[in-house]
């Protein structure tokens, strides 16, 4: 049962195996333009069938890090592989890897049946099997009807598709894409992330995303990868990402956090405590943290794990009175933003469970902040 | 009273009634009406369009009636089109004999003929040389680029009939070329360039070969490199992405600097005046001949009329395509 139960593990979390051969490696590879450190030092290890997502803000070298996969910059120093092959010799042309573009650089002149059987002609197979291979593709992104328009006359989505059904068509071994909703606008996004990942898995081709959004990457991704400034931050799932950082700037990065920085004054295998100024009060976490007593830590709290109260709940930690400052009704939640005595604001949301609640906090109400001693997390840099 | 004190006061009123009354008036809302239309885009639009018809439609027309008419020597050398004979009667007299004697004679089809070999081979030689030139100036570092550009726009500071007689100094058999390669002791005898097919051909692309560059510049410069980025990914190498990529793409270029370089060298007088021989045959010299040297301008005239017929049609293929492509970018 057990063993069962690790092996399907395995399967669906090959990182977690530490014999599992990676199947694209990035073995400490540094990217320099002249003086300025593109990509530093990056190992990386993606494995058979995943999607992983490259995530950061614009120039922390995700793009960079995809482009040197693709071949079309060659990396400083390190070596990449896939399946055990060297990529250093191989220019993109002869690379099992396929690209999809930001721009989707859909060639302008072709149709969209030329377009996507462009990448085949390459490679000398008969006419009849390109006819059958693009006509597969093209109604697997749905976009049969349209295979004799050109570019031109397609809308960012149907364009989008048919990006994707070029890149897909050569049976890459691994797909890189590069924003590949980024033109999409937000209803058509989410639709077409599911999409995606629909595709990928009845084609088991390996994904690697590169993107700067957040949300496009804890959909699609089975792991992120976070950047900054040409180094990996974190990496982990999406759920991992969120909710166990290791860093402010994963914190920070992904979704609001409030941030609190403070002092370790009780340090024990089982909880820890924290005096924060910024708080004007203290911070009990139920966990155990590897820090000496005294020094600098900041606990990050995410918005929607605050909860609000009119009385004051029982205990002294974790726990801090407020003023509400601004209320924002989003629809399927609200954010509330409280001023502590401290001049400290705090974020918080509560989803909006009833239609019409007669308990709806207000503008200048006092309140109580609180929240579980797991919701902190403790961050030392 | 503080109100009737200033002086400018009722005679300031009675320009405002004045304005008032004037305003209601017909003829001033015509007129306003036409001056309203006339400004901004239309006024912009109707400006080259006048110059148009003043320095286009208006000599072309001239020039069509002249080629209807009769020679006779005379002041004007060419028969009037229409006379009043008698007090009542207007008689029109149109001659097509003018055309139909560009048909008869074999020396207006062979210059015709001739014309357009020399133009086609001309363009096609400035293809050859202007495409590798615009391609190495659209992909190179924006910095270089702007010299580069400069460097083909440069020889427009010089009068153009300055540079074709230039070459006659270059290309003469004392000239400098010539006393060069004997000076090296290269060649013996000088060789004869000037007064030859060569000459002419080798005025004609340096003349035209910034027209040709120019347009193909600005379509591989606009090309976007990512999608040659793309024919790499997709498997195909550098030379086959240059012939099914950038070619392609490259096409309203290379169909612009061919007319640009094409039409004015099929009615090119300067450069095979100077340079060519006698046995050069171009219309444009023809054309000259018949005017100056014969003093036959109702020939001279059918010959330039069936000469813009000729270009009419390149040009109309040109409007074409250039038309698809605006389509085809919306």
């Amino acid at each position: 049962m057990a063993a069962n139960a690790k092996q399907a593990q395995a399967k669906l979390a090959p990182w977690l195996d530490p014999k599992a051969e990676p199947y694209v490696f990035i073995d400490r590879v540094t990217k320099k333009f002249g003086d300025f450190v593109a990509v530093s030092n990056v190992t990386l290890k993606v494995f058979k069938g995943e999607i992983f997502c490259l995530l950061g803000g614009s120039g922390c070298g995700k793009t960079t890090l995809l482009r040197m996969l693709a071949g079309f910059e060659t990396p400083t120093s390190g070596t990449l592989s896939i399946d055990g092959q060297n990529l250093a010799d191989i220019p993109p042309y002869n690379r099992p890897i396929n690209m999809m573009f930001q721009s989707y650089a859909l060639f302008p002149h072709m149709t969209v049946e030329d377009n996507v059987a462009f990448g085949l002609k390459q490679e000398g197979i008969s006419k009849a099997e390109i006819r059958k291979r693009v006509d597969d593709m093209l109604a697997i992104v749905k976009m049969t009807q349209f295979a004799r328009r050109k570019p031109h006359q397609l809308s960012g989505g149907q364009r989008q598709r048919v990006a994707l059904a070029r890149s897909l068509v050569k049976r890459p071994k691994l797909l890189l894409l590069d924003e590949p909703l980024g033109a999409l606008d937000r209803k058509l996004r989410e639709q077409t992330q599911f999409e995606l990942v629909n595709i990928q898995e009845q084609l088991g081709v390996t994904f690697i995303i590169v993107t700067h959004d957040q949300e496009e990457a804890m959909t699609l991704a089975s792991r992120i990868g976070v950047m900054n400034h040409g180094e990996i931050v974190q990496v982990g799932t999406p759920l991992e990402i969120y909710e166990f950082p290791t860093s402010r700037f994963v914190a920070d990065f992904i979704g609001s956090v409030n941030m609190f920085e403070g002092r370790l004054i009780e340090d024990r295998p089982d909880h820890v405590r924290i005096q924060s100024d910024d708080l004007g009060g203290t911070i009990y976490v139920d966990h155990g943290i590897s820090a000496a007593p005294g020094v600098t830590v900041w606990a990050a709290i995410r918005p929607e794990k605050i909860r609000i109260a009119r009385e004051r709940p029982q205990g002294q930690d974790n726990c801090v009175e407020g003023t509400i400052k601004e209320v924002a009704y989003m629809g399927d939640m609200s954010i509330y933003l409280v001023q502590l005595g401290s001049g400290r604001i705090v974020r918080v949301t509560l989803p909006n469970i009833e239609r019409e609640s007669e308990s709806k906090f207000t503008w200048e109400e006092r309140v109580f902040l609180h929240w579980h001693p797991e919701s902190p997390v403790v961050v030392t840099q | 009273m503080a109100r009737n004190s200033s002086p400018a006061g009722p005679l300031f009123g009675r320009i405002v009634l004045w304005w008032r009354v004037l305003r209601q008036t017909p003829a001033f809302r015509i007129t306003s009406v036409f001056a309203r239309r006339l400004t901004g885009k239309p006024l912009v639009i109707s400006i080259p369009y006048l110059w148009l018809l003043l320095f286009f439609v208006i000599p072309f027309i001239i020039v069509l009636k002249i080629s209807f008419a009769e020679t006779r020597i005379a002041m004007p050398p060419y028969s009037p089109l229409w006379e009043w004979t008698s007090n009542t009667m207007l008689e029109v007299r149109l001659t097509i004999g003018n055309y139909a004697f560009l048909f008869q004679d074999a020396l207006y089809s062979n210059a015709y003929l001739s014309s357009m070999r020399i133009a086609g081979i001309s363009t096609l030689l400035c293809l050859i040389i202007g495409y590798p030139m615009a391609y190495g100036m659209a992909r190179s570092k924006s910095s270089t680029r702007n010299i580069l550009l400069l460097l083909v726009v440069l020889p427009f500071w010089t009068s153009f009939l300055l540079r074709v007689y230039a070459w006659i100094g270059l290309l003469k058999n004392n000239g400098v070329i010539n006393n060069l390669l004997m000076a090296m002791g290269i060649i013996k005898e000088p060789i004869v360039m000037m007064q030859t097919d060569f000459a002419v051909y080798l005025g004609i692309v340096y003349s035209y070969l910034p027209f040709m560059i120019l347009p193909l510049y600005s379509t591989l410069e606009k090309m976007d490199l990512t999608l040659l980025e793309a024919a790499a990914d997709l498997g195909c190498r550098p030379t086959k992405a240059f012939l099914k990529i950038t070619l392609p793409l490259s096409t309203p270029g290379i169909v612009a600097g061919c007319m640009l370089v094409f039409i004015p060298a099929v009615g090119e007088y300067v450069i095979p005046a100077l340079l060519g021989g006698p046995d050069t045959l171009m219309i444009g010299r023809v054309l000259w001949d018949e005017f100056f040297a014969n003093r036959d301008w109702p020939v001279a005239s059918a010959v330039a009329i069936a000469m813009l017929l000729l270009l009419v049609v390149p040009i109309m293929i040109f409007q074409y395509t250039q038309g698809r492509e605006m389509r085809a970018h919306k």
